[in-house]
This record gives C-alpha cells, structure tokens and sequence, in this order.
C-alpha cells in the first residue's frame, strides 16, 4: 500500500479545516465566539472562484477570497462588538447569510470548471524522496497554513501583543481597567477570523475542488469550530486535530479503493461523527476546560464610560 | 465649596509648603438614575496621606475612577501640577505618574504574576527585564512575591500585593487605593501601613478610600468625606474621633443595636461533623474536617478573608454541592441531610442567602415577583399542581416590600435597577418570611448602605430571638463582634473551634485569620 | 492661566432601566422594512424591476385563496419547530439540529407509514403522527445527553447529528426503502390514504398539521407564562447558578428543552411528509430547522410572536416561489433574505436594552 499519495491526499483534506481553525483561535481567545465561520468560508469560496474566473489570476482570486471573509466578519463584529448584540445568534445569522448570499452570486458561476491553483515546488527540494513531496511539493496555500498556525502560536504565546489579546479573552474588565481597548483587539480577532475563513473557502474552491457548489463546504466550518474546543485553543493540539480529521475525511475515497463495500452514505457520516465523539471526549475534562478556555468568551462587553 | 487648608504635619515632609498635586474643582457625572458625583473639589499635596471617606454608595469609586483616566467627568476641571487637564485613558493617567490599586482587582486568574504586571506596564519591557524589577521593587518595599506563580494559585493578600507592584514599578507620584484592607487580616493591614508610611517619606502621595475609620485615623493625615456624591467636610482624622466622622458621613446620629438576652435551650439545631470536601473549582480551596453546631436562637459567625474556603462552605451547606459518598455529616434538627439537594434541604426549613447576589440569589433580568418565587416555589399555596397562583405571589412580594422597608417603583422593576442596600433587603427579607428554623447567610452587609446595613443586623437578630440558628459568614469584623455570640474563623478550608464573643479580641480572631495561633 | 472650554455633544450606548416593551415589538418591524429596503436594492443590482418584485414576492401570493392556504402550509412546520426552539432558547440550549429532528421524525414516521401501506385502519395516522414525533425526541435526546452526561456543547452536537440524519434519509430512500416501482428514482413508495394527514380546504394542501400549530403555540403560551416547568426554564436560561440555588435540576430542563424542540421538530417533519408531500424523498425540508432559527427570535422567543413570524417566513419561502416562477428570479434569494432579515433584527435588537443618550462633554485644554 503506497502511503505517501494518501498522506499528501490528508494534507490537502486538512488545511481548509486548519486555515479555519487557526483564525477561530484567535477570535476566541480574544473572548469572542464566532459561529459564523461556515458562512465566512463558503462567502470566500464564491468570491474567490468568481475573481479566479473573472480575472484568471490565482493571486487575486486568493486575496479576493481573503478579504471577503474580512468583509463578512466585519458585519459579525459591529453586531456584537458595537451593537451589544448575542454572539452566538450573530454568528448562526452570519452563517445563514453567508449561504444565502454565496448560493445568490454562486448561481452564475454553477458548471464552470477551473485550472487549479500551481504547485510550488520549492527550488530542488521537492525532488528528496517522499519528504520532499510531503513536505515541499504544494501549493501556496498549504505553506501559508503552516506557517499561520506557527505564527499564530509564537504570538499567543511569546509576545507582548499576544499576551494582551489574551488577557482581554481572560477578563475583559480587567484589560479595560487597565486601559487597553477591548473593542480594538477584538474587532482585529474576529478580522484576522474572517481573513483566515475567506481563506480556507478559497482553497476549496480553487484547489480541493476547483469549482463551485452550493454549500460545498458541508460543514467543515463547524468543524472547525469543533477543533478549537478539541484542541483546548492550543495551537499545536488544533494542528494535530485538523491533520486527524482531514484523514477521517479522505478515509472515505480511499475505502472504496480498498475494496470494502459500505454504502457511501456512511464514509460520508464519519467525519461529522467523528466530530461529536471528539467533542464529548474533550468536553467532559471540565477542568482542563476551566484551565483552557478563555473566561469571558461570549460575554458582551459594555464598558462603563 | 471653600477649601479647608488645614495642613497636617504627621507623615508629611516637616516644614515645607507644599504644593498641590493633584486638584480637582467642581467634578460632576451622573449615569442612568444616579447622580454619583456633585460639584467635588478635591486637593491632594505631594507626600500627605489623604482619606477620602464615606458610605457605601457615597461616590468615592467613581470619583477615584475618574482621577484615574477610566471615566470621564460630565463637569468640571481636573489639575495636575497646576495645569489643567483632560485624561482619555488610564495610560495617559499613569503617564502623569498616577497609579491605581482596585478593590476588585483587576488581574488575570489564567496568566502568572510577572505577565500579570507585565502587561499593567507601560514601558513594554520584554518579560525578563519585568521579573528582575519585580524582584527589585518587591524586596525595596517589603511584598514578597514569586514573579512565575500563576495567580490562581495565590491568596487574596498575595494577589493585593501584585496590584501594588504593578503601581510601584511606574515609580508614582499619587498612589489611590479602593478599600485595601477589606480582604486583609488585621496583620497584613498594619504591614500595609508600614509600606503605605514609607511611600509617603519618600514623597509619594497616598489617596486612600475607605469606610473603616479607625484606620483612616492611625493613618491618614487629611480627609475628605462624601455624601451622597457631594463633599460635606474636609478634617484632620487624627484630631477627630470615629464617632464624629461617622456621623459626618452618615449624616445622622447612631443608635447601637440591643441585643437581647439569648434563649437559654440548649438544642442543637445544626450541626457539622468532620465536612471534607474537594472544591469542584481547579481555582479553589478544600474544606478540611470542618466541625461546628449551633443551637436554638444562637448565631454563629465565621470570620476570615475571602477565598479561604467560604464559597465551598456555603454551597456544602445549602446543598448546591453534595458529598458523593454516604457520610452523615451534615444534620439539620437531628436529621442527616448531608445526601439532600438544596430543594430538601428547604423542605426542612432551612434558609439561605450567597454572597453573590445578582446570578445566585437573585436574578437581576426579572421582576421582584419572580425573584419573590425563586426560593419559594415549593410552598404549596404559590403553586398549585405545577400552575402558578399569581394573586398569591403578588401578597409575598408585597409582604416582604413593606416588612423589609425596600424601596422601589413596584412589583414588576426589574431587581436589576434596585440600590444594593435595598437589594439585599429583599433577598433576605424573602428568606426570613419563610420563618426558617436555620438561616446561613453569606456577607450579609457588605456593600450595603449603613442605613441598610443596620436593618439588616436587627432583622438578623429578631429572627435569632425567635429561635431561628443562624450562621453568619462575613469578612466584617465589626459585623461578627456586634451581632454574632460565638465566633470561629475559616483559614484555608479549615475552621478553628469557636470561642465566645465576650472572650474574644479583634487582635486574636485577626491573628486567625492570618493562620496563627496564639501570640 | 487661560482655559478654552468647547461642549462636544456625543452620542454613546447607555444601559437603560427597564427592558423597552415598546422596542420588543418595533424591532422587528424596523428590521422587516429594513429588509425591503435590501430587497429593492438586491432586485435592481439583479436587473429585476425592483416594485415589480417586491409585489411578486409578498403581495402576490396574498392575493388568491390558494395562496393563503400555501402561505399556512408553509407556515405549519415553521411555527411547530420555532415554538420548539424558543422555549429552548429561553432556557439558554441551544438547538442547532432542529433540521436533523425534523428528518428523523419524517424518517420514522414515514417508515411507520411504509410498515403500514396495507392496513386499513383509522389507528394507522395517529400511530405514524406519534413514531414521527417519537423520532424527533429520540433525535434530541442524543446532544441532550452529551450536554448533561459530558458537557459536550450542544450547537456543535446537534448540528453534527442534523448532517448524519439527512445522510440517514439518503442512504434510506436511495437503497432499502426504494419504491421497487419507481423507476429506479430515490424515493420511497406513496403513502396509502390512511397514513396521510386530511385536507382541510378543497383543491388546497391545507390539511389538519396547522390545526395542531395552533395547539401547540397555545399549550407553550401557557406552558412559559402560568406554570412552574415555564418559570424554571426561564430561570435556568438566564442565571443557572442561581437555578441551582432554588433547588431547580438544571439537566432535567436541558432534557425537557431538547424533548420539546425535538419532539416538535418531528413532528413538523412527519406532518410535512404525511401532508404535504405524501413519501420520503432524499431532501424534505427547504431548510426548515434552520429558518424556524430566525422565526424564534423573530417572534420575541414569545409563542404568539412565533406564530406571526412563522406566516411571515412562510411568506418568505413562497414569494420566493412565485418570483421564480414569475420574474426568474434566482431560488437563493429567499436564504439571501431571511440572512439579512436576521441581520437587523439584531442590530435593531440593541435599543430594547440600551438607549442612545446625548451628552454634552466639557473638555479643557492643557495650558503651560
């Protein structure tokens, strides 16, 4: 059994999923809970399809994708941010939305097919034996999630502003009385969120599968919300989730190929069991919950003027 | 309103005239329904140590808020060094060389102490340099502290001093602090004292807000006392005694309350036998072989400062967290119910009052007649085969708004919108009208108006002389002497046998409290 | 010393004393205009006349007998699944998978009728109505006990589930319960007559699910305002601390939140497929559990308010309808418009607990 083309087979399954998690990260640590990331991604898909075939440049077409998802997230952020309005009704609003409105433009686009986003190959490393594939033989998009995730951990972790983001996560009163704008941080979380989701959109549709369907990103968006819990808002655990689950979904493809015959309608229910299962077993660690999770995620922040 | 220059020369750089800091004229805010501040002029001298005294609800928060950059004045002008200015944030405050110690402090559970005060900096120093300075500093002013503790794992003293760290490592020209020692045993208040008086040689200035006058008056050298959110006198503390501050404060003459003579039955309405529990919070504190009865009529007080196992002894008595193995630990008149639910447990006639009150006792989104329900649900005469009697609950709410003397516009306010004082008055107003047999209450007066505060101590003791067992857990020291007629304290999830009051002493509990025994 | 005085005037947000009752029902009207609003300009960017379309959608179907009966046929499962997921939502659980509830009460409902199709009996309707709404509770009891028993947030479990029973639904009707007859088409056989919901108004589809809609906003009116199971849900959703104080079992109001809204949702499910559509076909909700989302919180969390937003919703799906049919608009137009709908009604949402106050700032100006 040849391992190396099902390993670069997870690695394409997983970087939607950790593109998406990786921006959920930030906006939740910085307290705010943005459910609205399958609408963010699938606004990012359309636009990016769109502007790749309007334009024919996949620079573009990435950066269009990108800052529709900064657009959409910025309607999430003046609701609940400015407008004190309940995050998580906001976000389930910004996910009907997003379907609504990408379904809406997508219409036009049903059908058209795409050359997909070029490999990178970097200078000869690619030609090392199954490292170099592995590792050095992808598209743009699959470096920039990992070097992301790695970023987004050193900053958590070791800077100045990073430990500000999550101080305002922890206790957004005392981050106001100590005089930071709660406001600002989180309006440029959920931004950075919105970036990263238009991204990971991007990538379904330019690259996983270079066209468009409605709601072609069955649910990865809540999957991804998924992973920030399964990870315990780590960022090494949620890299580590997203690569499990991008191999749970591509486990299916690759059953049939092995022979085994169930109706496919099942391979196509793992992943979202997989999900539930994961979650319960996460979930029911209230302590490491407790140690984990951002104190004031979802609370509304009215500071006293 | 005239300044009153009285200038006071104890703790103060001998001799010199010396000039204002810090001047504030005419200082107004008022938010929905409350006008906090009234025209407030306020001057503070370098290096004096100025009270700024007054009830609970009399504006000394929001006025020191507003000195610190965190809120802005609707009127009036602010001087710093005789220029006047117009603060937008707190960075700007601490720039000027202001620094504040909150009362609830402002610090965060999940990240340790150096990245606590690391973050209150304003010179953005990496996190090394921050840890050598916070050696430095602590050493200098007598505050030990481990700069990589995670700040969940410290006591509340511990915790205060990393407050005062954050201030001193700005090296500030006026230090203002939000009632320091309620969450300190008398001991560490006179250590803070000591530091306080060294900062003040040194030049710094002290504003210090406080409702506790007998430390105001070995302290502090000048104070300004508010009312109402308007200044009604400026004194020199030590020339005056506690009686007459009080009443400046206040505004009318105290009466002491009576206590009665206590029934003299000796039945053991409650008791606790060797309560071990495990906190449920990873943040929290065990409780350790915790043994006390009260009888018929008698109240008990617990002392001790927050965070010793308090929140964990209330809720393993009313039955919000229950022991998982059968042990009979907890007996309400002879009968076990250390297995019961709070629901039983009321059912036994039993009564309880948290110290959180908006989300625990009551909910500040509904109406007074909702609350009135919350605790009395199972009296059948409310509820009628899972229907609610609506004519019925409307007669209690009015019942404990008129006994209870709660001022507000009718059934349907929004509990939200009551005054603390009035508040708690409903809350308990609501417990006590159900006659319980035992009452335990948590932090009974505190933030409450004096007023309140003194309804609320005589409702305590009407209710004891009626036969009812009541503990009171209370950080309040003058509150336990005054009411309670045996006294035990809580250190570190453990509780010391309980003495009586009249062979008590504010020095010994104090030590107790600070987890020594003895001299 | 000279000092400049300037009065800024500055609007900020300012917590008001008493819930507004007034912008409670505002609120949304606001938002329903506001939403027209959108429509004109979405109608005009897609080269539609946009008055045209605005009749199209929500005045045009009024206008005949037939329309108004489709506008509460539309509405039956909208109203039974909202009033399900208010009285959750209330309670502060949150119901995502109210589309997978729905599927599952058509699933074993419908799978009753096919056990059924050769019984003549009068018990078959009642037998398939209660396994439908057996279904649903069977399918909301799974995140409500991983939401008491593990603490697993219930958004994300429900919502996972909803996936796996549409799923469920295809791998049914594409393979087992295929109509062998059908040519080869996935779908399952027509229910016999008596498993079928009557028709209330000749030549309509009206039939007697929207009788039990209006039961049921009824029994919840009472249910949230007169008894005590009412008053604890609303404690439990907005302090569960201080349920817990007053003796009140917090997972047990988990359960009865997820048996209602489930138990509801199934029963919207197995009334569509027995009433309306009359088989099991790989898709049986437009999005249903999705769209009640927006009528809950469109009618205030409130049952009367549910079932005014619901023929509202319902409107929504069906004026989308006709302007396909009509004008060749595009179907994605209607989840365009319930989204944005959404939208504003939480932006509007904001003035029933704040108020915007007008404040006159003094500032001075620093002097040497």
């Amino acid at each position: 059994m040849d391992l190396l083309p099902v390993a670069l087979t997870i690695i394409t399954a997983s970087t939607p999923l950790l593109l998406a998690a990786t921006g959920e990260l930030v906006t939740e640590k910085a307290g705010v809970l943005n459910l609205g990331v399958e609408g963010m991604m699938l606004i990012g898909a359309i636009a990016a399809f769109a502007a790749a075939v309007s334009t024919g440049s996949g620079l573009i077409a990435i950066l269009v994708g990108a800052f529709s998802g900064v657009a959409v997230a910025a309607i999430f952020a003046v609701l609940t941010l400015t407008c004190l309005a309940n995050q998580v009704a906001t976000g389930l609003a910004l996910t009907i939305f997003g379907v609504g409105l990408s379904a809406l433009v997508g219409s036009n686009f049903v059908g058209i097919s795409l050359e997909p986003l070029p490999q990178l190959n970097i200078g000869g490393l690619s030609t090392i034996p199954i490292l170099g594939d592995l590792l050095f033989g992808h598209d743009v998009l699959v470096y920039l999630s990992f070097i992301m995730i790695l970023l987004v951990g050193y900053f958590l972790s070791k800077t100045r502003s990073g430990l500000i983001l999550r101080a305002v996560g922890e206790s957004h009163d005392s981050a106001h009385a100590l005089g930071y704008s709660v406001l600002t941080v989180r309006y440029l979380a959920v931004l950075f969120g919105g970036f990263m989701s238009g991204l990971a959109g991007s990538y379904l549709s330019l690259v996983y599968t270079p066209l468009w369907a409605e709601n072609m990103t069955a649910g990865r968006g809540w999957i991804a919300l998924a992973l920030v819990v399964f990870g315990t808002w780590r960022a090494g655990r949620i890299a580590f989730g997203a690569y499990l689950f991008g191999a749970i979904t591509i486990l299916q493809l690759h059953v049939q190929g092995w022979g085994i015959n169930i109706a496919s309608q099942f391979m196509t229910m793992l992943p979202y069991l997989a999900t539930v299962i994961v979650l319960v077993f996460i979930s029911s660690d209230k302590r490491k919950i407790r140690i984990n999770a951002p104190q004031s995620i979802g609370k509304v922040f009215y500071p006293p003027r | 309103m005239s300044q009153n220059k009285a200038k006071s020369k104890i703790g103060q750089l001998d001799g010199l005239e010396l000039t204002p800091l810090l001047k504030l004229s005419g200082i107004t805010k008022s938010f929905p329904g409350i006008l906090a501040n009234d025209t407030i002029d306020l001057t503070v001298k370098q290096g004096e140590i100025h009270a700024l005294l007054g009830e609970n609800g009399a504006g000394k928060s929001t006025l020191v808020k507003i000195i610190y950059g965190l809120l802005k004045p609707d009127a009036g002008t602010f001087e710093w060094e005789e220029s006047v200015l117009s603060l937008s944030n707190p960075a700007q405050a601490r720039a000027l060389g202001i620094g504040m110690v909150f009362q609830h402090f402002s610090l965060f559970e999940a990240l340790t102490v150096c990245e606590n005060i690391a973050i209150a900096d304003d010179q953005k120093l990496n996190l090394k340099t921050v840890a050598v300075r916070i050696k430095e500093v602590s050493n200098r002013y007598g505050l030990p502290i481990d700069p990589d503790r995670y700040v969940h794992s410290l006591s509340v003293g511990e915790k205060q001093r990393i407050e005062i760290l954050r201030c001193l490592l700005q090296r500030p020209k006026l230090l203002i602090l939000d009632e320091p020692t309620s969450v300190l045993t008398p001991q560490e208040a006179s250590n803070l004292f000591v530091t306080l008086e060294n900062l003040a040689s040194s030049g710094c200035a002290i504003l210090y807000i406080s409702h506790k006058l007998e430390e105001v008056r070995s302290l502090c050298g000048t104070a300004t006392i508010l009312r109402n959110g308007a200044v009604v006198a400026t004194c020199n503390p030590k020339l005056e005694t506690a009686k007459t501050m009080a009443e400046l404060m206040i505004g009318v003459k105290l009466h002491n309350i009576k206590r009665s003579e206590k029934l003299e039955n000796h039945d053991n309405r409650l008791q606790i036998n060797k309560l071990n529990l495990k906190s449920n919070d990873p943040f929290g504190m065990d409780l350790k072989n915790i043994s006390f009865d009260i009888q018929e009529g008698e109240v008990l007080g617990i002392a001790g400062v927050a965070g010793n196992g308090q929140t964990e002894l209330m809720a393993a008595l009313s039955g919000e967290v229950v022991q998982n193995d059968s042990h009979d630990n907890i007996t309400f008149d002879h009968v076990c119910v250390s297995g019961m639910g709070v629901a039983e447990r009321r059912a036994m006639g039993a009564s309880f009052v948290p110290e959180e009150r908006y989300g625990h006792a009551a909910i500040k989104e509904m109406s007074l007649k909702d609350n009135a329900l919350l605790t009395t649900s199972q009296k059948i005469n409310l509820v009628k085969k899972g229907f609610l009697q609506s004519n019925e609950i409307c007669d209690l709410t009015q019942k404990i708004i008129s006994d209870f003397d709660v001022r507000t516009t009718g059934l349907e306010m929004e509990t939200g919108n009551l005054s603390g004082g009035n508040l708690q008055k409903f809350i308990l107003g609501r417990e006590i009208l159900q006659n319980p047999r035992i009452l335990i209450v948590s932090q009974p007066t505190w933030g409450v108006d004096a007023g309140a505060a003194v309804f609320l101590r005589k409702s305590l003791l009407d209710l004891a002389a009626r036969g009812c067992a009541i503990l009171i857990i209370s950080q309040d020291l003058d509150e336990i002497f005054e009411i309670c007629d045996r006294i035990a304290v809580l250190y570190q999830g453990t509780l010391s046998p309980s003495i009586t009051r009249e062979s008590a002493s504010v020095h010994q509990i104090g030590l107790l409290m600070g987890g020594k025994t003895g001299e | 010393m000279s000092q400049s005085f300037r009065f800024f005037p500055k609007f900020v947000l300012e917590p008001r004393l008493e819930v507004s009752g007034q912008w409670m029902i505002l609120s949304p009207i606001i938002a329903i205009i506001l939403t027209l609003f959108s429509g004109i300009i979405i109608f005009s960017l897609l080269g539609k006349d946009p008055f045209l379309a605005l009749y199209t959608f929500f005045v045009q179907p009024l206008t005949t007998m037939f329309g108004i009966t489709e506008l509460l046929v539309k509405g039956t499962p909208l109203v039974l699944i909202g009033v399900g997921l208010a009285i959750g939502f209330k309670a502060n659980v949150w119901n995502i998978g109210a589309e997978g509830q729905f599927t599952m009460g058509a699933v074993f409902g419908g799978g009753t009728a096919l056990l059924c199709q050769h019984m003549e009996s009068i018990l078959v309707l009642p037998l398939v109505l209660v396994l439908g709404t057996l279904g649903g509770i069977l399918w909301g009891a799974i995140p409500a006990f991983l939401k008491t028993r593990f603490n697993a947030n219930e958004i994300l479990t429900s919502l996972m589930l909803s996936y796996v029973a549409v799923l469920w639904l295809s791998y049914l009707v594409h393979g087992p319960w295929r109509d062998p007859a059908g040519f080869n088409f996935p779908e399952s056989q027509l229910f016999s007559d008596y498993a079928m919901l009557p028709i209330l108004i000749e030549n309509s589809r009206l039939n007697l699910g929207a009788f039990f809609a209006i039961l049921v906003v009824l029994a919840a009116w009472i249910l949230m305002a007169r008894t005590i199971i009412g008053f604890q849900l609303r404690v439990v959703g907005l302090a569960p601390r201080a349920a817990h104080y007053a003796g009140f079992k917090q997972s047990g109001l988990i359960w009865l939140s997820f048996l209602i809204s489930g138990g509801l949702a199934g029963l919207a499910g197995i009334a569509e497929v027995s009433g309306t559509i009359g088989q099991l076909l790989p898709s049986v909700s437009p999005g249903y559990g999705f769209t009640a989302i927006i009528v809950a919180f469109l009618g205030r969390l409130h049952p009367v308010g549910v079932l005014f937003a619901g023929l509202i919703m319902a409107l929504s799906y069906i004026g989308g309808e006709n302007a396909q049919i009509e004008i060749g608009l595009p179907a994605a137009v209607t989840g365009l418009f319930q989204g944005i709908l959404l939208f504003f009604l939480l932006a509007c949402d904001v003035l029933v607990r704040y108020r915007f106050s007008h404040r006159s700032v003094l500032i001075g100006e620093r002097c040497e």
